[in-house]
């Protein structure tokens, strides 16, 4: 449909007032062990209908700015230098009253996590209406009128009924999108948005991204853009800066950035984030070496000095290093004294199309057949007159994974991925169909039933770091536990296998002592994954192991997994929402939605036409870290139904935007199968699915 | 970096390294540092009560004696003053720490015992035997606490061991909550899943994987309830349900002083001074043990 | 929510059925004992067996469960041992005296816990804030004798204000009702105060607080209409289930003031081993505090749109 590269500035930038203007902003935060210094010095300048995105990784300070221009860093936070001048005013030099007539008038907020952000006991229509209530003093009728105006420009369905609910009524992007009407109610000149898609599952994503930019081009707002994932920020601004431990190192016109990093962490992020077109083989992930640096310690000189490579000891280490303009741009600035020296950016490795790793298709090791996993829901809170649903989460799925390969399961969440690692695992016990591990039948076997040999063989290593690692007990313990177990092993010959584990997962051995509130997010899912090697596992389950890891941390663990993976010939079984990431690490991929597979093949079949119309979604979703790639617009609308309401027929029927007609909505669509081993589940014409464009338009012809 | 000798081992084992880190940080809290030295002091007064002492807390010596009055048969003071049966009230409140502590202490750690394993089975199986656990525990916890002792000591008489039993009973129930729901929260954590992956037994998940990660609620809770405790051993003393006399307890001094309260306040007041004292202590380094937690 | 009502009234009916049972197994298990307590302990085997043979007491333990249920559930306790009269005569007036108790107790105690525990969680750390919250740590640590013991000494010994004992034996007298009152409210206000304070407190880091001040609403619209909507949901159910501990309270407090309330009667009838009359203050005590449960809940659901608008 509409062409999207990054939208231009839609009202001159040059020579005006600017709507905001940090000057020499220093944040801190002070504690009980004093004084932390999040912001050093910022300087920023938005200009009117500007759009900067602010990008970084978790720590960098990025919130903290947010709440610092809305003039909200509550009791801990302070600005101790500088001056945030909104519209010509200085913030910090306003009294409360007149700090709250520009709050949710002139300048609004959209915050990460909408469930919590809205009053669970007020319905959206009475928080929607408190906006010109208290800001403009309208009268009630009025108020609601406006409030329903705005609901119905931010494409709520039956916005009149949406008035009368509560929050927790809406699911998250319906959510998501009262608060963005809310921040709009007042035509502010400014909007913070502080990750306002994160959390949502990628097609919803897309979609309020999509209402996002609609709106600014509309409203002509001015935005600050605040988020962790550069795709999103490439499809909203302008403008970015990237921020490190609270500085920002580089910024200026997104094409600019892109094309032409200068800053040596630019391009590490660049080259840590995994593309849509790429893979493991034509082109590895770089991870930025080491952690990132707390505030507490900041070194003197350049802040990203200790991980860089192009860092020289004296002039990055002494002196404060100065915002300085890239060559032949007066808007593209960067914080490096070496900009000028780093070798030109590399362009991607063409891909080699050898193929070594597949020449030989292995016998399968882990077969699925026709499996189905059904729940009872009890319909109430009692053991009277409750009546049971069933939940279909898995609906009757078929895979094979072979030895040494790496299988990706992609799906939105409650599409049954996380329920088929439960099952596969022996967590749960499935209700249907057949599961073989190299021809030991698990089906009925729940973990309990198993023997210690096929408790072995089937390992797993789970999401959320936080929780992957028992708190109470060391490192050393939580691996010498599976040793113990598996191999027997005891005494020396314990210690000595602790330490190779390890080693084998690029951890320093003193770490055996350490308890896991020591370790940093990438820190612990290493353990999980030497724990999950332990026993010498031949099939790793592996279910959303990176998705809550900042990206240069992430690409280290990605590598990782598929180094351990080809030295051990381990099955690898990568449960996953993201797709370039399931692009980069997988051999076959299985997209499932509401508990059924749409679409199974080889990675590159899948991610290439003929595409199932879900993948074709999916992948058209994705926000791209790189302004030069076109990719097609499809919008899906609604939200996924849940389980308890499955479509007779297929069940992306509800929300296809290549639906034929009854048919899809009656029958369970047929297999069709193209090339080896693919198959896609879809009533369309064999010769339409033959003939789909590809969703992504990879950079060659930029402009 | 050859052999792993080298390891360095900590001087202490690991649960006493765990209890002088608690203080350490406690230090930061001076709330509860004042309660740890409310509680620390009737502990030492209560291990050398027959050092400090002045009398026989049975002994019937002089009756009404006021506070500072000497005892006029032989040596020493009534430096609190006597009962009318002329015991001295300093000694039996010094006695009477041992029966509030060791008693609190015992009907405490019963009902924790039994509280955690409910609590533990019911959280960890879910299902029948946490259907089963949690209605007796709501019928239990139905009645008026105090009304649910009446009756019970009604039915079995009063002494300390049926006071133990009867707390136990009574106060299971809802420690068995309270480990019931932090069992629910972090049996879903993925260490368990991954402790169940690897075949491990339902005793080593609930005591090795689940049960120290419950552990900072409960020290706060446990320290709430020996407070509670303590109160209802006073309280049934007072109501003349507690220990049978004539041994000394806080409580039940103020039940035989009732009725003279009017003359002679100090016998009912003192014994009131030391059981709130016990109790404030208590609470305050709950208070404070939360606090700390909470800033971890 | 109608079914939900429903439902939750089919609990409370299992649970009083359970609690019969207890309260029964507990006092009559053995027919022999109940005997005793009834005929004195001086009386002869004979007349045990002649009494245990005339009242019932030699049918199937299931049997006599199902009588004394339907007899109870009738509103028939039996006749109290000690004063010669059904049940109910004695039960009845006493409760009507502690329900003006309760009634004066929570008059005091709910305007005055919400409103400290409002104020010092509505600035979490400040000064207000460190001070009740150690005034409520100390007021909680005062049992209700000692509290009674303590405020005799100074309003009746020490000043002479007020009444000691509150027999009322001259008919009813407010002042004698002030001291029993003052003690209840003493020791519960600082639990409710902290309750209050710490929903209050949680409530005023939620993001959508948050929400409400970057959405430039004054500070009275944030606090009335954002916080305390949301943070005296916790509280209200901590206050419904006050009136289960003050069952409790009363008992030390009308036995410590002689006022003739229930309390007093339950612990007559324990030391005189009056079983019938423990049975029906038991029974009585249980009803009335599973009821303001049930209300309690039901209350919370009603003001937690999350759970009433499933």
């Amino acid at each position: 449909m509409t062409d999207r590269t990054s939208p231009a500035p839609v009202v001159s930038a040059v020579s005006r007032q600017p709507v905001l203007d940090l000057q020499n902003l220093r944040i801190s935060y002070f504690t009980r062990s004093g004084e932390i210094n999040v912001v050093p010095d910022l300087d920023l300048k938005l200009y009117p209908g500007e759009a900067i995105g602010l990008v970084g990784e978790s720590g960098c300070g990025k919130s903290t700015i947010g709440y610092a221009i809305m003039r909200y860093l509550g009791n801990a936070g302070r600005i101790m230098n500088g001056k945030v001048i909104f519209e010509g005013r200085d913030l910090y030099a306003l009294d409360d009253e007149e700090l709250r007539r520009l709050r949710g008038n002139r300048m609004a907020m959209v915050y990460q996590d909408p469930m919590s952000s809205l009053n669970p006991t007020m319905t959206i229509g009475e928080q929607l209406m408190e906006v010109p209530i208290y800001h403009d003093g309208a009268r009630r009728a009025e108020a609601h009128d406006r409030a329903l105006a705005m609901l119905e420009e931010v494409n709520l369905p039956d916005p009149a009924a949406i008035m009368e609910r509560y929050p927790h009524q809406l699911s998250g992007g319906q959510q998501q999108r009262v608060v963005i009407a809310m921040a709009l109610m007042a035509e502010p000149a400014l909007l913070i948005m502080d990750e306002p898609t994160t959390g949502l599952d990628v097609t919803v994503e897309a979609a309020v991204l999509d209402l996002i930019a609609t709106l600014r081009r509309k409203h002509k707002t001015s935005i600050v853009f605040i988020s962790h994932n550069l795709g999103t920020v490439v499809r909203i601004c302008d403008r970015i800066g990237v921020l490190y431990a609270g500085e920002l190192v580089e910024e200026g016109p997104i094409k600019e950035v892109f094309n032409d990093p200068r800053h040596p962490y630019t391009r590490g992020l660049l080259s840590c984030l995994p593309s849509l077109d790429a893979d493991k083989h034509s082109a590895p992930l770089v991870p930025i070496r080491g952690t990132v640096t707390v505030p507490r310690n900041r070194p003197p000189g350049c802040i990203f000095a200790p991980r860089c490579e192009f860092r020289q000891t004296g002039p990055c280490t002494s002196d404060t290093i100065r915002m300085g303009f890239a060559p032949q741009s007066e808007r593209h600035r960067v914080r490096c004294i070496r900009q000028q020296e780093l070798p030109a950016v590399l362009a991607p490795v063409a891909g080699t199309e050898t193929d070594g790793q597949q020449g030989t298709v292995a016998e399968p090791l882990l077969e699925i057949d026709n499996l189905r996993k059904y729940y009872e829901q009890a319909g109430g809170m009692g053991f009277i007159g409750s009546e049971t649903t069933e939940v279909k989460a898995i609906d009757g799925i078929s895979l094979r994974a072979r030895r040494g390969e790496t299988l990706a399961i992609v799906g939105e969440s409650g599409c049954g991925k996380s329920t088929l690692a439960k099952v596969l695992t022996g967590l749960e016990t499935a209700t249907g169909g057949k599961v073989t591990l190299d021809e030991i039948d698990l089906t009925d076997m729940g973990v309990d039933k198993r023997p210690d040999d096929v408790i072995r063989r089937l390992q797993m290593v789970f999401q959320n770091p936080d929780s992957t690692l028992n708190p109470s007990h060391t490192v050393g313990y939580t691996l010498e536990r599976p040793l113990r177990q598996f191999a027997n092993l005891d005494g020396e010959k314990l210690k000595a296998k602790v330490l190779s584990l390890l080693k084998a997962v690029n951890l320093p051995a003193e770490f055996a002592r350490r308890k896991p509130r020591q370790l940093s997010g990438g820190q612990k899912q290493r353990v999980a994954i030497a724990r999950a090697l332990a026993g010498s596992p031949e099939v790793i389950i592996a279910d959303e192991p990176v998705s809550a890891l900042d990206v240069s941390v992430q690409a280290a663990i990605i590598n990782l997994l598929a180094d351990l993976q080809t030295e051990r010939q381990t099955t690898l079984l990568f449960i996953s929402h993201d797709l370039s990431v399931v692009r980069y690490l997988a051999d076959r991929v299985a997209v499932m939605y509401l508990g059924k597979i749409m679409e199974y093949g080889r990675v590159e079949d899948v991610f290439a036409p003929p595409y199932h119309p879900y993948t074709e979604a999916l992948l058209s979703a994705v926000p791209v870290a790189d302004p030069n790639v076109k990719s097609k617009r499809i919008v899906l609308e609604g939200k996924p139904p849940s389980v308890l309401e499955r479509p007779a027929g297929c069940p992306f029927a509800t929300r296809c935007h290549r639906k034929i007609g009854d048919i899809c909505d009656e029958q369970p669509p047929p297999e069709q199968r193209f090339g080896p081993g693919h198959r896609i589940a879809c009533h369309l014409p064999r010769a339409e699915l033959a003939g789909m464009d590809p969703v992504i338009n990879t950079g060659a012809a930029a402009e | 970096m050859s052999t792993s000798d080298q390891t360095a081992r900590p001087l202490l084992p690991a649960p006493a390294m765990r209890l002088l880190r608690m203080i350490g940080l406690l230090r930061e809290s001076p709330v509860a540092m004042i309660g740890v030295g409310i509680i620390l002091f009737w502990i030492v007064v209560a291990l050398l009560a027959p050092l400090l002492a002045p009398f026989d807390p049975n002994a019937t010596l002089q009756p009404f004696a006021k506070p500072g009055t000497a005892f006029a048969a032989g040596d020493g003071t009534f430096w609190l003053g006597s009962d009318h049966l002329g015991r001295d009230i300093l000694s039996r409140i010094i006695w009477g720490s041992r029966t509030v502590l060791f008693y609190g202490f015992v009907a405490t750690a019963c009902a924790y015992g039994l509280g955690i394993v409910m609590g533990l089975a019911a959280g960890f199986y879910r299902g029948w035997i946490d259907e089963v656990l949690s209605r007796i525990g709501d019928i239990i916890l139905s009645f008026p606490i105090l009304v649910l002792y009446v009756v019970i000591i009604a039915t079995i008489g009063a002494s300390g061991i049926n006071i133990v039993l009867a707390v136990t009973f009574a106060s299971a129930p809802g420690i068995m909550r309270i480990v019931r729901g932090l069992v629910l929260e972090i049996r879903e954590r993925d260490y368990v899943a991954a402790a169940k992956m690897r075949g491990e037994s339902a005793w080593y998940i609930m005591f090795v994987e689940i049960l120290p990660n419950a552990r900072g609620p409960l020290i706060v809770d446990a320290c709430l309830r020996m407070g509670y405790v303590t109160i209802t051993i006073g309280v049934l003393g007072f109501l003349g349900l507690g220990l049978p006399p004539p041994d000394p307890d806080w409580g039940g001094m103020i039940n035989e002083a009732r009725s003279m309260a009017l003359a002679f306040p100090h016998m009912t007041v003192l014994p009131c001074i030391a059981i709130s004292s016990l109790v404030l202590g208590l609470n305050l380094l709950a208070d404070g043990l939360r606090e700390v937690s909470l800033r971890d | 929510m109608l079914k939900f009502i429903i439902r939750r009234l089919a609990i409370t009916a299992l649970t009083m059925l359970a609690v019969s049972l207890l309260v029964f197994l507990l006092l009559e298990l053995n027919p022999g004992s109940v005997a005793v307590k009834v005929l004195g302990p001086y009386s002869s085997e004979e007349q045990r067996q002649l009494w245990m043979a005339a009242n019932g007491y030699l049918d199937p333990l299931w049997q006599r469960y199902l009588t004394w249920l339907v007899n109870v559930a009738t509103g028939d306790f039996g006749e109290s041992i000690r004063f010669k009269v059904p049940v109910g005569e004695v039960l009845w007036p006493r409760l009507w005296n502690t329900a003006i108790l309760a009634f004066w107790t929570f008059a005091v105690l709910i305007p005055m816990s919400l409103l400290l525990g409002v104020l010092a969680g509505m600035r979490e750390g400040s000064a207000l804030d460190r001070g009740i919250s150690i005034a409520s740590i100390i007021t909680t640590s005062i049992p209700e004798f000692a509290s009674a013991v303590f405020l005799a000494a100074i309003f009746v010994f020490g000043l002479g204000v007020l009444p000691g004992t509150s027999a009322m034996s001259g008919g009813f007298d407010p002042a004698q009702l002030v001291l029993p009152v003052m003690v209840l409210v003493l020791y519960d206000i600082g639990y409710v105060t902290r309750m209050t304070r710490a929903s209050m407190a949680e409530v005023m880091t939620a993001p959508y607080i948050r929400t409400a001040f970057l959405k430039g609403l004054p500070f009275h619209r944030v606090i009335l209409r954002h916080g305390l909507r949301n943070a005296l949901i916790p509280p209200f159910t901590v206050i419904m289930l006050q009136v289960n501990w003050l069952l409790s309270g009363v008992v030390v407090v009308e036995f410590f003031f002689a006022y003739k309330g229930f309390g007093a009667l339950l612990l007559e009838a324990s030391l005189n081993q009056d079983i019938y009359l423990i049975q029906g203050c038991a029974m009585v005590a249980v009803l009335v505090a599973v009821t303001t449960q049930t209300l309690a809940d039901i209350g919370y659901t009603y003001l937690n749109p999350r759970i009433r608008l499933q």
